[in-house]
């Protein structure tokens, strides 16, 4: 489904950020990606959004090569693709209701579709009574419950979780690892970055461990070897 | 695009503009100060031409009769100059005419019009006032009088007494001189103004949409196409321009009933209330198409500088 064949990427400012990496990852996995912070892992996340072109080699997403698309296609792309982030970028003018309504509305859905799936996924994180908030309003954990809500809220064939425990407390953590599990467990392939060891051993799935730029060990049951 | 995402994109711009109260305040309140600018540059380019036309129907030349000239000589002569192409209108003051607004004018007056009882006979003259179409033509005017036999006061024909054209010549060249200095003048003030108004416009909304820049990422990266990502943004801008084109009309009513009271005072011809309230209609598009327009542009162009892939 995700296939990185050989892909280097050098910033302008010569920070070698990917330096030949190839793996892939199939329908309805459950990858997980650790390593030191600078080895690669956010930038690997940027090039499969299109945030980043790639310096050299080819990242494709369903046989599709992910920097070929149009600028006008881009968003239908990103719209099969949830992403889940560190500090969770949720719209701060808009309530928890409101963030995850507006990936819906942006895929073009109806008002009626979208006054019953936005309760239901957010009953799905446990948000249900909070849905009225402002971002400020709630906790980081609940934050990242919104941005979790908002990720699966089109039923996308990927979930991209850049350290979403990042900045959370070891409970939030839990919760969070969790409610991701159950999303994978629906179907969805789930690429996740991280650096914390607890993480990678409850999830018991493929680790890839990366280290300045390379993929330095692929283990198909979860060990955090660094 | 959908009418449903029509909706959306405006609702949003709405809820947004709401939400976003103090970044809104500030940007209405910008707005007004540029809108003004414009609304009172129409305004004083008014005023000015009023002003200026004002003047230029106060030059005339007066040709001064003979006291025995006849009327019959006199309504020739008035047809004479009449066909110049330069003329506008010829007015014909005979001597009662010209006695009894010289008595009206100084009614208050009683030594000269003791004075006047006493000479018994009439003093003054008739008049034939020219008022030429442009102040520059008055020049050929005066040149084809003194070309005339007939008019020229040495001439033994001539039931002229006078032509007052020499002396009035300076002011009239002088004045012709001021009008077109100014006419170029305000042309030159309203295009700085409209200028600067444009340039605050727009600085203050990309300042306001730089607050916003990482909402347009996320916008983005959620799969909003550039279109429904810039929409909410444009519609904003509008609603500053309209929110800020009705305050500055309300605010233009007592400044003009205030410049009314003070001006009238030196200068009488020109109320710029009642030039306000006759073309309300006129002022009232201007204003807030400007300002709509000035919103719509500078957040279109604003937000543009985020959407790049």
């Amino acid at each position: 489904m995700i296939y990185f064949d050989n892909v280097t990427k050098v910033y302008p400012d010569g920070t070698v950020a990917l330096d030949g990496v190839t793996l892939s990852v199939k329908q309805g996995e459950f990858i997980s990606i650790v390593g030191h912070s600078g080895a690669g892992k956010t930038t690997l996340m940027k090039l499969l959004l299109g945030e980043e072109r790639p310096t050299s080699g080819g990242v494709s997403f369903d046989s599709v090569n992910i920097h070929k698309v149009r600028a006008k296609d881009m968003p239908e792309l990103r719209r099969r693709i949830g992403v889940v982030f560190q500090d969770y970028r949720l719209l701060p003018r808009k309530t928890a209701y409101e963030n995850v309504a507006f990936a819906l509305e942006v895929s073009g859905r109806t008002d009626e579709e979208i006054a019953s799936d936005v309760p239901h996924v957010l009953e799905l994180v446990d948000l249900a009574p909070k849905m009225w908030n402002f971002p400020r309003q709630l906790s980081g954990g609940e934050l990242q419950r919104v941005a979790i809500a908002r990720a699966i809220v089109n039923h996308p064939d990927l979930i991209i979780a850049d350290e979403p425990t990042g900045n959370l407390d070891p409970v939030s953590t839990y919760e969070i690892i969790q409610i991701l599990k159950k999303i994978n467990d629906m179907g969805t392939t789930v690429v996740l970055t991280t650096h914390n060891k607890g993480v990678v051993e409850i999830l018991g799935k493929r680790v890839i461990t990366m280290e300045k730029g390379k993929a330095v060990r692929d283990d198909q049951t979860g060990k955090y070897a660094l | 695009m959908r009418w449903v995402t029509t909706q959306r994109i405006i609702k949003a711009g709405f809820v947004s503009f709401w939400r976003n109260g103090s970044v809104s305040l500030s940007a209405v309140f910008v707005m007004i100060v540029a809108l003004f600018m414009i609304g009172s540059t129409l305004l004083v380019t008014a005023f000015l031409g009023t002003a200026l036309k004002d003047l230029q129907d106060k030059i005339d030349v007066n040709i001064y009769l003979d006291a025995n000239a006849s009327e019959s000589s006199i309504m020739a002569l008035k047809t004479q100059i009449e066909a110049l192409p330069e003329v506008k209108a010829v007015t014909y003051i005979s001597r009662e005419d010209a006695l009894a607004a010289f008595k009206d004018r100084h009614q208050d007056d009683h030594r000269i019009i003791q004075a006047l009882d006493e000479i018994g006979d009439n003093p003054l003259t008739a008049v034939l006032t020219v008022k030429a179409k442009e102040p520059s033509q008055y020049e050929g005017i005066a040149v084809f009088l003194s070309n005339k036999s007939e008019l020229s006061p040495d001439s033994t024909l001539s039931i002229v007494n006078k032509v007052n054209f020499n002396d009035n010549k300076i002011a009239i060249d002088r004045l012709s001189k001021i009008i077109t200095g100014v006419q170029k003048l305000g042309g030159l003030i309203t295009a700085v103004m409209i200028a600067l108004s444009i340039l605050i416009t727009f600085n203050t909304i990309r300042l306001a949409i730089f607050i916003a820049r990482d909402e347009i990422g996320v916008m983005r990266l959620v799969g909003g196409s550039n279109q429904y990502v810039r929409g909410p943004f444009v519609v904003e801008g509008i609603l500053y321009g309209l929110v800020a084109g009705v305050l500055t009309l309300f605010l233009m009513y007592p400044i003009t009933y205030w410049l009314k009271n003070t001006t009238q005072a030196f200068y009488g011809g020109v109320d710029l209330l009642h030039y306000f309230v006759a073309n309300f209609v006129q002022i009232f598009f201007v204003v807030i198409l400007s300002g709509v327009a000035l919103g719509a542009v500078s957040s279109y162009l604003a937000v543009r500088k985020y959407l790049a892939r």
